[in-house]
């Protein structure tokens, strides 16, 4: 029964989809824009070396987030896929953040 | 309620069928034994594939033993052989047949370690007995995805034949450790203008392997989460299950860094890059032709990263099948099911944030090093717990010594032994004595020998029926547990001895070259002699599994009257697994329920309470 | 004998098993990205000053080819959706465009990007023998500036053969890029969005004054390693990607969409998944290697 063809249209999704379509050109216009924005602001001094990086990351951030909410439908995902993405989001700042801290603490020696 | 299998519909071009109608011995020699889909069939060529690996990597190390106990003499018989086949001289040391060269004992340290990780432990605990027992626990047809279920079988035997192939390699295999630590194991082998060397196909192997790993974990995890027959609810799981499942996850998200540390030495070694080389590194007295500006403490971490986690992956599907083995010849539930179940998820979850304790001696300051003794002795809590569920579930239990139950019984203080000695090594301050010696070999080979060794035992025991219909003999394979026990102990306990000596790990000549070796150097010899006469016991243990498959004892369904689900169907079950729809009742140890007629109680009976595992109260 | 919930949710998780299989797969790929992107920081925090270059990547055609990936993921979300409203002729067409641009992104790296970097020389000279080659490095200038030192001089060589030959004493640069022959520039103290020109300049090095020197290889610098690895991995990424749709654009995908097409649809969501992740990546890599 679960894995029976389906040859009519599913209506109710496929309206859904179709309000959606609209929604994903926008999105991909904006994404190119904010293409063009970051690489326009990279040429922008900001000061430090470090600011500039923090303007390009931020908006990259963005492009993701706006690709991972709308494109991959995150943003009415089902839980469970929710609780892997936490999950893997705290083990991959944990090997950063805790292979700087060892980097950043060595024994130092005061010969 | 939705149906859990589809037995009774005919879909003779759904997504995953094979054309419906056929029975699957219709399907010919390669697609029934070779390339086919069907979980049962994976599960034991995983379980044949990876218990060859776990052989051969038991001669790499009984080779090994002669060189720890006779430095320097040929061995005899078998050395001239190796003499001739092994690369490089590496049994021919200066010109004499059967002498070890130290770059070959090196080899044989590194692929024995690899060999019995990658090839053996995870091939036989995770993927064997997982592929096989999950599906039919979990009252599931098969795996969510049989396909990419036969193509990560296919890659594991792959990345083991390149791992075995490397063998024949000029320079010989790797001799860098199985932890390939830079810059060594960057510029190994590179005297030979041979790109593909022993060293560098190490490197590509473990990319087939991890690939395996992590296809063979997708869907074990979707598995559980999606095809748990009705009624079975997440606390209505065997623990079998449970640990299976995060066992899975542990590989899916720690195995990752890995592979890009793999890559990374790699090109290091192919390309000439510097990613773990900083600048000035020399090699036979010339500076190396490298950008420089690289870390080898980055391939440590990366390493690690994936190496700690790797360790609870070789201990979770043991402890899992010790729950089945005991709650079943108890005649009990398991006590503190709940308790193991959280115990076993903080494990999955902490181990990914303890791994610089294998790093102590790096150089890492104060906080950093306090952060990892902080977790690594917060760990020891659930396991701690687990081991307590099940030392406590034989209380009150009606004990009957099969042979998987004198596995299982003697696993328990072994694993208490090997997880104790392992308090020392959390603290940075002891490990800076302990680290590189021979205790750490003996603090982790209790956990994986007579720990999941003697789990896989138990699992072979009593699964065997199972999956053949018949029983392995009894009366042989208790004289392989009780030779292998005493071997077990007279091999590893000593190497504490020669550990707190400080007697170092990867000595070529048995430690002879330090005076504070000499009063614990003795030990060899009886070390080497007990792991010999271990070998000789496995081939008890080899001729029984293949005799008893033509000659075992034909059983039924249940022959051990247990109640979890796979005893429900028959041996060995068809394609598909279940003759009807299943649906579960109950908690998965319903033993001596008060009242009942007999001692034990089906997940799936109708007939009969219905509960969930916690619900007496233990 | 059938696996449940290939197609249709499971009623708990609200999820069908394909979908599950490749958010876990992507988590994985998180994690191996991860690892990477933190060897590229922990990598690029530790070079000597001047070890890690910048300006040297075409950041018109990167930011070409990162349109070019927006675009692609754009039109593999329009072919989900016209398969979910049966749309078959229009899920041909998006999913089309989806392949020829990913394919475009891998024929303007594999065949501009990478060969042009690879007949590109550098030479790192010696801290003793910088200021020998002031007139190309331009030191006081920077450092009268608060600029970083320039260390290396890159170019084009004139017999790149010659290059193999040991007992060569010298390099001899038969064209230099505009930030050495121009050192004193202002134009030259930072990267230009569009590429200067090389300027044909004959240029002798001693190698007794070279501490390294590599075409632009991967062994070349951390930078070049880490560049060549993730673009390398992230194309191999695309092109499994590609691959997988132009399977379900050939008449398989058609054959499965007359037996179940809800089923086409969620084979082709998955596969859009994995796809939007390969653009995530990229939307990282790009700033990372070719603006900061």
């Amino acid at each position: 029964m679960e894995n029976e063809p389906s040859h009519a249209p599913d209506h109710d999704t496929a309206h859904h989809v179709n309000k959606h379509v609209k929604g994903y050109l926008m999105v991909g216009g904006l994404l190119l824009f904010c293409t063009a924005l970051t690489v326009f602001l990279s040429y922008v001094n900001f000061g430090t070396q470090k600011a500039n990086i923090v303007v390009a990351m931020a908006l990259a951030t963005f492009k993701a987030g706006c690709v991972a909410a709308i494109f991959m439908h995150l943003k009415s995902e089902k839980w469970t896929i929710y609780r892997f993405l936490l999950i893997t989001a705290i083990f991959a700042t944990g090997l950063f953040l805790l292979t700087a801290l060892a980097f950043h603490d060595p024994i130092r020696l005061n010969f | 309620m939705e149906t859990s299998t589809a037995i009774h519909s005919h879909d003779p071009h759904g997504p995953h069928g094979h054309g419906g109608h056929e029975e699957h011995h219709a399907l010919g020699f390669w697609r029934t034994y070779v390339f086919s889909t069907d979980h049962k069939m994976i599960g034991i060529q995983y379980g044949i594939t990876g218990l060859c690996f776990l052989f051969f990597g038991f001669c790499l190390m009984m080779v090994m033993r002669w060189q720890l106990a006779y430095p320097g003499q040929a061995l005899p018989f078998i050395g001239k052989l190796l003499a001739n086949v092994v690369r490089n001289d590496g049994m021919n040391a200066g010109g004499v047949p059967g002498v070890m060269t130290a770059d070959f004992y090196n080899s044989l340290g590194a692929m024995h370690g690899t060999i019995m990780v990658f090839l053996g432990i995870v091939p036989v605990a995770f993927a064997a007995f997982g592929n096989y027992v999950v599906p039919l626990q979990i009252g599931a047809p098969d795996m969510t995805f049989p396909k990419i279920n036969m193509a990560s079988f296919h890659s594991f035997w792959v990345g083991g034949l390149i791992m075995l192939v490397s063998f024949f390699c000029p320079t010989g295999p790797a001799k860098s450790g199985w932890t390939s630590y830079s810059p060594l194991a960057d510029l190994a082998d590179q005297s030979t203008n041979v790109i593909f060397n022993g060293q560098t196909l190490w490197i590509l192997g473990m990319v087939f392997l991890i690939t395996s790993s992590l296809l063979g974990a997708v869907n074990f995890v979707t598995t559980i989460i999606q095809l748990r027959a009705p009624g079975m609810t997440w606390m209505r799981m065997p623990f079998f299950c449970w640990v299976q499942l995060i066992t899975a996850f542990i590989l899916l998200l720690a195995f990752p860094p890995l592979e890009a540390a793999s890559f990374m030495q790699l090109m290091d070694r192919v390309f000439g890059t510097s990613f773990f080389l900083p600048h000035g590194v020399t090699l036979n007295s010339h500076l190396v032709n490298v950008a420089g500006g690289g870390s080898p403490l980055l391939w440590q971490h990366l390493f690690w990263f994936l190496a700690h986690p790797e360790v609870y992956v070789l201990i979770l599907p043991g402890l899992g099948i010790i729950a089945e083995v005991l709650t079943n010849n108890t005649r009990r539930p398991m006590w503190g099911y709940k308790a193991a179940v959280f115990a076993a998820l903080g494990i999955g979850f902490l181990s990914f944030i303890v791994w610089a304790h294998h790093m102590y001696l790096t150089g890492m300051g104060a906080a950093v090093s306090t952060f990892f003794q902080t977790t690594t002795i917060l760990i020891s809590v659930p396991s701690v717990i687990i081991l307590t569920c099940l030392l406590l579930s034989l209380w009150g239990g009606s004990i009957r010594f099969t042979v998987p139950m004198l596995f299982a019984t003697a696993f328990l203080p072994e694993f208490g032994i090997g997880g104790l000695t392992g308090i020392p090594l959390a603290f940075n301050s002891t490990d800076l004595y302990l680290h590189d010696t021979y205790y750490i070999i003996a603090h982790f080979h209790y956990i994986v020998a007579p720990g999941t060794i003697f789990a896989i035992f138990a699992g072979v025991y009593y699964w065997y029926p199972k999956a053949s219909g018949r029983m392995m003999n009894e009366f042989w394979g208790k004289v392989h547990f009780w030779g292998t026990m005493v071997c077990m102990n007279i091999v590893f306990f000593p190497m504490f001895l020669q550990g707190m000596a400080g007697m170092h790990r990867r000595g070529f000549d048995g430690g002879a070259t330090y005076d504070l070796n000499k009063p614990v150097i003795h030990w060899n010899t009886t070390i080497s002699h007990a792991a010999w006469t271990m070998g000789a016991f496995q081939l008890i243990f080899i001729f029984n599994f293949f005799w008893s498959m033509k000659f075992g004892k034909k059983v039924g369904n249940n022959p051990w009257n247990s109640t979890t689900l796979e005893w429900s169907a028959p041996s060995p079950p068809p394609h598909g697994n279940f003759l009807e729809p299943v649906a579960i009742y109950r908690g998965p140890y319903e033993y001596s329920v008060p009242g009942h007629p007999v001692d034990f109680i089906p997940q799936c009976d109708p007939q009969g309470p219905r509960t969930d595992a916690g619900a007496h109260g233990h | 004998m059938e696996i449940p919930y290939t197609v249709s949710a499971r009623p708990d998780t609200g999820l069908y098993n394909a979908k599950i299989g490749i958010w876990l797969f992507l988590a994985s790929e998180v994690m191996l990205f991860g690892g990477l992107f933190s060897a590229y920081v922990f990598l690029r925090i530790g070079a000597q000053p001047g070890y890690w270059p910048h300006g040297l990547l075409n950041v018109p055609v990167g930011t070409f080819n990162t349109a070019v990936l927006i675009a692609s993921s754009v039109t593999v979300v329009l072919a989900w959706a016209s398969l979910k409203m049966r749309q078959f002729a229009q899920y041909k067409i998006w999913m089309g465009i989806t392949i020829l641009c990913g394919l475009l992104f891998l024929i303007v790296k594999l065949t501009y990007e990478w060969p042009a970097k690879f007949h590109h020389f550098g030479v790192f000279i010696k801290k003793e023998a910088l200021a020998k080659y002031e007139p190309y490095l331009g030191n006081n200038y920077l450092e009268a500036k608060g600029l970083p030192e320039r260390v290396e001089i890159t170019g084009d060589v004139e017999d790149e053969a010659a290059l193999k030959d040991d007992t060569a004493k010298t390099y001899v640069f038969k064209a230099i890029d505009a930030v050495n022959a121009e050192p004193i520039n202002p134009e030259s103290d930072r990267p230009t969005f569009l590429p200067r020109p090389l300027v044909e300049k004959k240029v002798v090095i001693d190698k007794a004054d070279v501490d390294y020197a590599s075409m632009f290889y991967p062994r070349h610098s951390a930078y070049f390693s880490a560049y060549f690895l993730i673009t390398g991995l992230h194309g191999l990424h695309v092109l499994g990607g590609l691959i997988v749709f132009t399977y379900f654009w050939l008449p398989v995908g058609a054959n499965l969409y007359k037996r179940n097409p809800e089923h086409l649809a969620n084979r082709i969501e998955v596969a859009g998944l994995f796809w939007h992740f390969v653009d995530l990546v990229w939307i990282f890599v790009f700033p990372l290697f070719y603006l900061l």
